[in-house]
């Protein structure tokens, strides 16, 4: 079996499974965001009183962080209301940040637990060894009231990184690589295992990112297995008991796909979907009106880092406007402690604080039509950020930055200080 | 449920994604007569109009992909879109869509042998459609058996009240 089928099992109480095989497991933290006051509706229309373990419970406000209308203030009431009631422990208001920075930060998150949240990006803690899945409003409900959730167990693909990352490039370069390759639909229903030295040579912060974008290869859940520098990051914020499962020699992949990273260069993809990715260098000249720095893509401290060295000392471009939006609040106070925010702030960008921001379009910078965004962020859909006639370019937090310096889609290997390092 | 949907199509190409299925700025939205009101808005803005109750979905490949968002499911239901017929689901729309009894279909090469306008009837016992208006029948796959359960029940909620011992 992979590590994945036997944390499945596991949380199922079966010895084993099989890819295809529907199996119900128990869930060991079910999270429910701002945007799904849903969940709430379902679990009463369903006949839920109490939840069944208010500790496995987690609420984050976050996309309507702080809320933008009266409309997603009083959704915000109603969750906060239901925590309360319910004694739900683990509520994490408007001053927190993004969902799943939030979450490993809590010390919510450890090798080998199931995490079911209404969030698709919930891939991302494959990163730290987790069964993590998104889910709707109605699945979250049900989990709520019985503390299990069917799944199909999925196939698993191995992902190879060999090579060496370059500088100037980042993650988010790498997993837009992949997607080019993969598709949007290559990993429909199906687990994404990523490997190789490129993946051991990577940060948390990294790792989380090409787990983050596996769903948008349709992915189900992602794997890394978890190694000193997982298990240096977990025991900074968890103190909890737990093992690592291995996957057996035998197990048989799905596929198994293998990529040099040594020659990869800074990648953009193109209006309007997330696998049109060209290399930077192959991508149309373009002036842009804003620039968005921030997400559970591109939001860390690594990537603000990147968007700092650029820009310290300098000023972005008079016809483009810079927003950066830290993942969480950790990651604020540490980027302020850097001096980060203070040289971004400087150079001309707008802050706001923890929470998704424009990404969904939802507020703190939504596009007009015909304008161009080059972002940081995970979905360049139609309409995504704004108006349905705004073109969006996913690019690597230093990319966005080189960009919003020039005020065009810019490399960000061109405007590096010498000996600067991203 | 109903075994066999009848209804007028409206065709659409592939990832098809929740934005364009309901569009992120309505997300406050919580009534399902709300969120109907937008149904399809960011593909097609006058799908609202020219649909009636029953007019069934098709699609090429990965339709419903991106955002976990309920509210792509809940839109559809409450428009009274008949069944979404895809070459291809995206995961959690399909997980959604099941959960609130909206009927699906995956069927291979649809989206190029359909078009727009055509009566189509959507036979979910047999995994078919046909084109009452091409006089064509086209093969689908069926549905794993746990989940056709489900939809027969009329999605997961009715399931849970059986469960509750409330229905």
């Amino acid at each position: 079996m992979h590590a994945l089928e036997k944390i499945l099992a596991r949380a199922a109480g079966v010895k084993e499974v099989r890819a295809g095989e529907i199996v119900n497991a128990k869930v060991d933290l079910a999270e429910v965001n701002d945007l799904y006051l849903q969940v709430i509706k379902s679990f009463y229309e369903m006949g839920g009183k109490k939840v069944w373990d208010p500790n496995k419970v987690a609420f984050v406000l976050d996309h309507y962080a702080p809320a933008p209308t009266i409309k997603s203030a009083a959704n915000q009431k109603v969750m906060r209301e239901f925590v309360w009631e319910q004694g739900i422990p683990h509520l994490f208001d408007i001053n927190a940040g993004v969902c799943h920075q939030v979450m490993p930060e809590a010390g919510l998150v450890w090798p080998g637990m199931v995490l079911v949240a209404t969030d698709s990006h919930t891939t991302t803690h494959g990163a730290f060894g987790a069964f993590g899945t998104g889910v709707g409003a109605t699945d979250l409900a049900t989990i709520l009231i019985s503390g299990e959730l069917w799944f199909r167990v999925p196939e698993v693909i191995k992902v190879e990184l060999e090579g060496k990352m370059q500088p100037g490039t980042m993650a988010k370069d790498v997993v837009m690589h992949l997607l080019a390759h993969i598709g949007t639909d290559g990993a429909v229903y199906k687990a994404i295992e990523y490997t190789g030295p490129v993946v051991e040579a990577m940060s948390v912060a990294e790792r989380m990112v090409i787990c983050n974008m596996a769903v948008e290869m349709g992915a189900k859940t992602t794997y890394i297995h978890p190694d000193d520098t997982t298990l240096a990051y977990i025991r900074k914020y968890c103190d909890r008991d737990f093992d690592i499962l291995e996957t057996d020699p035998d197990y048989q992949y799905s596929a198994v796909y293998t990529f040099d990273i040594s020659q990869l260069e800074p990648q953009v993809a193109l209006p309007h979907s997330v696998d049109r990715v060209v290399p930077i260098s192959e991508a149309p000249e373009v002036e842009v009106d804003q620039v968005f720095i921030g997400t559970c893509t591109g939001g860390r401290v690594e990537d603000i880092a990147a968007a700092a060295k650029i820009l310290a000392g300098k000023k972005v471009h008079p016809k483009t406007r810079l927003i950066v939006i830290p993942a969480s609040q950790e990651v604020l106070l540490e980027s302020m402690k850097l001096g980060y925010i203070q040289a971004l702030i400087e150079a001309g960008a707008t802050l706001s604080t923890p929470g998704c921001g424009p990404c969904l379009g939802a507020h703190e910078g939504v596009l007009a039509p015909g304008e161009v965004c080059v972002t940081a962020s995970n979905r360049n859909f139609p309409g995504r950020m704004g108006s349905t006639e705004a073109s969006i370019y996913l690019a690597s937090p230093a990319t966005a930055a080189a960009t919003a310096l020039t005020g065009k889609l810019t490399d960000p290997r061109t405007v590096w200080e010498e000996g600067g390092e991203v | 449920m109903e075994g066999v949907i009848r209804g007028k199509a409206h065709v659409f190409g592939p990832n098809i994604d929740t934005d364009q299925i309901y569009p992120g700025r309505y997300l406050e939205l919580t009534e399902p007569e709300d969120i109907a009101a937008h149904v399809m808005e960011g593909a097609d803005p006058d799908f609202v109009k020219n649909m009636a109750p029953g007019d069934i979905v098709v699609a090429s490949r990965n339709f419903g992909c991106g955002s976990s968002r309920e509210h792509a499911a809940i839109t559809l239901k409450y428009a009274r879109v008949g069944a979404v017929v895809a070459e291809s689901f995206a995961r959690i729309f399909f997980r959604n869509a099941i959960n609130l009894g909206v009927p699906l279909m995956v069927c291979p090469g649809i989206a190029n042998r359909v078009s727009t306008g055509d009566e189509l009837e959507v036979d979910l016992a047999r995994g078919e459609v046909r084109n009452l208006t091409k006089g064509e029948v086209y093969q689908g796959e069926g549905l794993a058996d746990h989940i056709l359960e489900i939809l027969q029940q009329g999605g997961i909620k009715p399931v849970f009240r059986r469960r509750l011992g409330i229905e």
